[in-house]
């Protein structure tokens, strides 16, 4: 077997055998989706607190029913009561008193909502839209027209945009979700496997036993062996995922049966319609294009990075302090993708978008947040162009970071400066 | 015998100084040879050439009678740095096994090279401790196996003792004459001037950069000698003059002379033979490596005298 190969088979097995990575691997998902699920089960949940609101309806809007809405509950109060209530809701029992007088037709205004404590946001809207309609129809009836008549004129719109010259339905919904979880997986990826070989090849430095592997293997090689190796780790920490989701989504319609045949079913109404329209949207998308690229940017992108993270790690000393400090610019590159990808997948082709994308530093961001839009809306030369610029820059930088690792990893107890690196990647040899 | 290693006329230049600077010597095969200086006369400069870290920016290297090529030689060297390094949270066992192939030795090859370094060292039960679990003596044992592991030609050590206790100072040394005895040659780099006395051979000794030394051991200190002779007697001393010698110290029965020019110890033995005291011992004193270090590199102006090779 050749060095290289060995290099990478003891990174990849010193990190994939270890306990932490099956721990690790298994937990990170789990608490992304238990924090999703949270949140969501937080906003659905809304406040379970009840206000108890008396009702004295003088001119007739609500008919002669109690009802409930949002967190209010409503409770008409026959005739007898209302005087002994308009003087002192609470003292019967109730939360708030809610007037209306007979001129309410006539003059809106003249209602009366009175509580005795807040109510959330939002609680009221609904209660306005309820009275206005209530006005709305007792008006209507005042001018005798038929309210059925008033909606069977009123048109209801829900434009369905088709995209180039298939009949294919706008996708920017899902694709924009698409895109934005895609770019964030190879933000998320860069960070923490760049770090990675950058503490993996200073943590070679300090314990000095570089000095002794380069003495068996070329530092570039050795350089190599442990970009790939860890590079490795990741695409298996993303085979375990994608088995795991493979997995749920065959498990899931076994347990609840109900949920997918509500899915697929696609009423157009509720949460569980519009969901269920996403899901016909992601059915539209182009998978392997969209795996095809996040697999090709992953790789372009993390042995780009890796190779960066790997000349600041052999040029800072052990402390830890001053390798994290040097790596900063290289952060924040990938920051600033981040940041561009999350404009991109909003407007894919605004300039800044293209501009991100071709770039290599921050292509492999970028165009991946792009990329679920398709092939005619992102221009088939702008991916192309932007595959040949990272594959370019990334030999270009694996080889500049190769020389700079060769003559930090032998270099203690000075502090080195970038003039100092850059002299190092044009030194010959 | 053939020298496994020539080095000629190496140079290597820091923007700051000149580390290496026009350095030559040959080391025969199964010699264990010695390489001394300071602090900081460029022996882990001149090493890291011959161990192919370093290019030289000129001069070469010659390996086994052939122009020095790191890949390929690499495999026949053994390099144990100063600066030992292991990864520690690896298996004893399996960083061995790490090293070894990396020296271009197979799985199978290597596995039985660890069984037998182990079990001939007292290292068996190691094999699945953690490296981090060592101490610092232990780690230097399993340095020095993962060194030799791979049967090199050229084995380098740098300050191979430093860190152990006797015994085991003693166990790696006489594996260190074993490995001579087989056929391997030994660079060994050090200042610690006693072990080289006993151990090597030959040595040269670099300062700033430059050889200002070389030759066996032998032939150094007899070239540093400067015709002292320790001589005692079984009485207290009655002292003489002679123009074959001067006192240098005197004692009550013994007395340190050094002989003048044109003299030699058997004139300075015949006066006090015919002088009738009776001579319990009659010897030469020759200067230690200590005594040629120090006087080497401490007085410059001196060492400047001697920057001709002698040998």
């Amino acid at each position: 077997m050749n060095k290289t190969g060995l290099v990478f088979q003891r990174e990849y097995l010193s990190r994939v055998q270890k306990k932490s990575f099956l721990l690790v691997t298994i937990l990170i998902p789990v608490i992304i989706i238990g924090f999703y699920v949270a949140i969501i089960a937080v906003a659905i949940s809304g406040n379970s607190t009840m206000q108890k609101i008396a009702v004295i309806d003088q001119a007739g809007l609500l008919g002669n029913k109690d009802f409930t809405q949002n967190e209010f509950s409503f409770h008409l109060a026959p005739p007898d009561q209302q005087p002994s209530l308009q003087s002192g809701y609470d003292k019967q029992g109730y939360d708030g008193l809610l007037l209306i007088p007979p001129t309410a037709v006539e003059q809106p205004d003249s209602i009366r909502f009175q509580r005795k404590s807040e109510a959330g946001a939002g609680a009221q809207s609904d209660l306005n839209k309820i009275l206005s309609e209530a006005i709305g129809r007792k008006r209507m009836e005042a001018e005798h027209i038929d309210p059925e008549k008033i909606k069977h004129l009123s048109p209801d719109v829900s434009l369905n945009a088709t995209i180039g010259s298939e009949a294919k339905k706008s996708i920017s919904d899902v694709a924009r979700g698409v895109g934005y979880t895609a770019g964030f997986l190879i933000y998320f990826i860069l960070l923490i496997y760049g770090t990675m070989v950058m503490r993996g090849i200073s943590e070679e430095k300090t314990n000095r036993i570089a000095e002794v592997i380069i003495s068996s293997v070329k530092p570039f090689q050795l350089m190599l062996g442990k970009i790939l190796g860890i590079g490795a780790v990741g695409l298996t920490q993303f085979l375990i995922w994608g088995g795991l989701i493979y997995v749920l989504q065959l498990i899931v319609p076994v347990f609840f049966p109900g949920m997918s045949a509500e899915l697929h079913g696609a009423s157009h109404s509720g949460p569980m319609g519009m969901l269920g329209d996403l899901l016909q949207q992601a059915r539209a998308l182009n998978f392997p294009l969209i795996v095809g690229c996040f697999l090709f940017y992953f790789l372009g992108g993390y042995m780009m990075y890796a190779s960066l993270f790997a000349a600041v790690g052999s040029a800072a000393s052990d402390d830890a302090q001053e390798s994290q400090q040097m790596a900063l610019p290289i952060t924040m590159l990938v920051v600033l993708s981040f940041v561009i990808m999350i404009k991109a997948t909003a407007d894919p082709n605004s300039g800044l978008a293209v501009f991100g994308s071709l770039f290599p530093l921050t292509s492999p961001i970028v165009m991946v947040g792009r990329i679920p839009y398709g092939i005619p809306t992102i221009p088939l030369w702008q991916l192309l162009t932007s595959m040949v610029l990272l594959v370019l820059f990334f030999l270009f930088t694996t080889w500049l970071c190769g020389k700079i690792y060769r003559t930090g990893i032998l270099l203690y107890g000075k502090k080195v400066t970038f003039s100092e690196m850059l002299k190092w990647a044009a030194k010959k040899n | 015998m053939n020298p496994i290693l020539e080095v000629q006329h190496l140079k290597k230049y820091y923007s700051t100084q000149k580390a290496v600077d026009d350095i030559s010597f040959t080391i025969p095969q199964g010699s264990i040879f010695g390489l001394l200086g300071p602090n900081g006369a460029g022996k882990t400069t001149l090493l890291r050439m011959i161990t192919g870290i370093f290019y030289p920016d000129s001069g070469q290297i010659l390996f086994d009678g052939n122009k020095y090529q790191p890949e390929q030689d690499l495999v026949h060297i053994g390099y144990m740095p100063e600066e030992r390094g292991l990864y520690k949270k690896m298996k004893i066992g399996e960083q061995a096994l790490y090293l070894a192939r990396l020296k271009g030795l197979s799985r199978q090859e290597a596995n039985e090279k660890i069984k037998y370094w182990f079990s001939r060292l007292d290292m068996d039960s190691w094999y699945n401790k953690k490296t981090q679990d060592l101490s610092k003596g232990m780690g230097q044992k399993l340095q020095f196996v993962t060194t030799i592991l791979h049967s090199p030609k050229l084995i380098i050590l740098d300050e191979p003792f430093s860190g152990l206790d006797p015994v085991n100072a003693n166990l790696i040394k006489d594996e260190i004459y074993q490995l001579a005895r087989a056929g391997s040659t030994i660079i060994f780099s050090t200042h610690r001037m006693e072990q080289v006395e006993e151990i090597c051979n030959q040595i040269i000794l670099v300062n700033q950069g430059k050889k200002i030394l070389d030759g066996t051991v032998q032939q150094v200190k007899q070239d540093f000698k400067e015709d002292l002779f320790h001589l005692e007697t079984a009485a207290p001393i009655s002292l003489l003059a002679h123009p074959s010698f001067e006192v240098v110290q005197q004692s009550e029965k013994s007395l340190v002379l050094r002989i003048q020019p044109g003299y030699s110890s058997n004139d300075v033995l015949s006066v006090f033979l015919s002088s009738g005291q009776i001579i319990v011992s009659f010897n030469e004193i020759l200067p230690s490596l200590n005594d040629i270090f120090i006087k080497l590199v401490e007085g410059t102006p001196l060492a400047r005298q001697f920057q001709i090779p002698i040998a």
